[in-house]
């Protein structure tokens, strides 16, 4: 499938470009004329998988952060949002609700809970030592 | 940076802007610190001025009902604004009796 439309960004893993990484994907979708609630389904979830690589990913040591964006046909947006970090031994574990390897820094173990009902689909694929990519997929309601 | 009102044992404070991880420490210790010195009976986060937030403010609210409970004190939020409404309900923090 050819995407209409893409765009790929790197940063440090510094939180500071947690905001700067909602900022820049809600512009690259607006094209789509998403509704209030679309947009802000999508920043949320750009924000949880963006704080994970930085918390998690690289435990805020330095490390990248890449964001590639695309839009397809029918008004399809996906994201992948990547690190280059520590990975993700069980993912099934991982993704259940409440479940945080860091409670001690008031992580409420919801990020994945929150992608999946913001999105319509979250695909997670890591590797222990190379990394982990989450893929968010929302299709944006055609103008009504 | 963040206002707060104290008066009749309740600790308000008023939260804003979008609340993330980068800003989640900051919020955290200037209401531990109030908490602390002040050992309200209720503590209540505002939220009506917050206008983004995603799980780390799930943690922090869960933190400071951990926070304020041990100095004998309860938490309530309050003012939710309608695009908070759907990450309240999915954390389960009104399990809680904080609304
Ligand atoms: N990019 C990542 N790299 C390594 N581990 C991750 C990554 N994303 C998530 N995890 C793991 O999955 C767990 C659950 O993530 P999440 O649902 O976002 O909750 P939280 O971030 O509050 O811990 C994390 O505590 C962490 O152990
Ligand atoms: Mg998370």
């Amino acid at each position: 499938m050819k995407s209409i439309n893409e765009m790929h960004i790197k940063f440090p893993s510094k939180s500071l470009n947690e905001g700067f990484a909602r900022s820049v994907v809600s512009a690259f979708v607006m094209e789509l004329d998403p509704t209030i609630a679309e947009l802000a389904d999508i920043k949320t979830a750009v924000s949880e998988a963006v704080t994970n690589c930085i918390v998690h990913g690289y435990r805020r040591e330095a490390g990248v952060v890449y964001i590639d964006a695309y839009i397809y046909e029918d008004k399809l947006v996906v994201l992948k949002i990547r690190d280059k970090g520590v990975g993700i031994e069980d993912i099934k574990e991982a993704m259940k609700p409440l479940f945080t390897t860091a409670a001690d820094e008031e992580r409420a173990g919801l990020g994945f809970a929150v992608m999946q009902s913001f999105m319509d689909k979250v695909k997670v694929r890591s590797a222990v030592g190379k990394g982990t990519t989450v893929t968010l997929e929302k299709k944006i309601v055609p103008t009504r | 940076m963040l206002d707060a009102d104290y008066k009749n044992d309740v600790l308000t404070v008023f939260l804003n802007g979008e609340i993330d991880h980068d800003r989640a420490a900051d919020i955290r210790c200037a209401i531990d610190g109030r908490i602390n010195t002040l050992r309200p009976k209720k503590l209540e986060l505002d939220f009506s001025k917050v206008s983004f937030m995603d799980s780390s403010g799930i943690g922090l609210i869960m933190g400071r009902y951990r926070a304020v409970g041990l100095v004998g004190g309860v938490l309530k939020i309050k003012n939710i604004p309608d695009n908070l409404t759907r990450i309240i309900e999915l954390s389960g923090v009104t399990s809680l009796g904080v609304l």
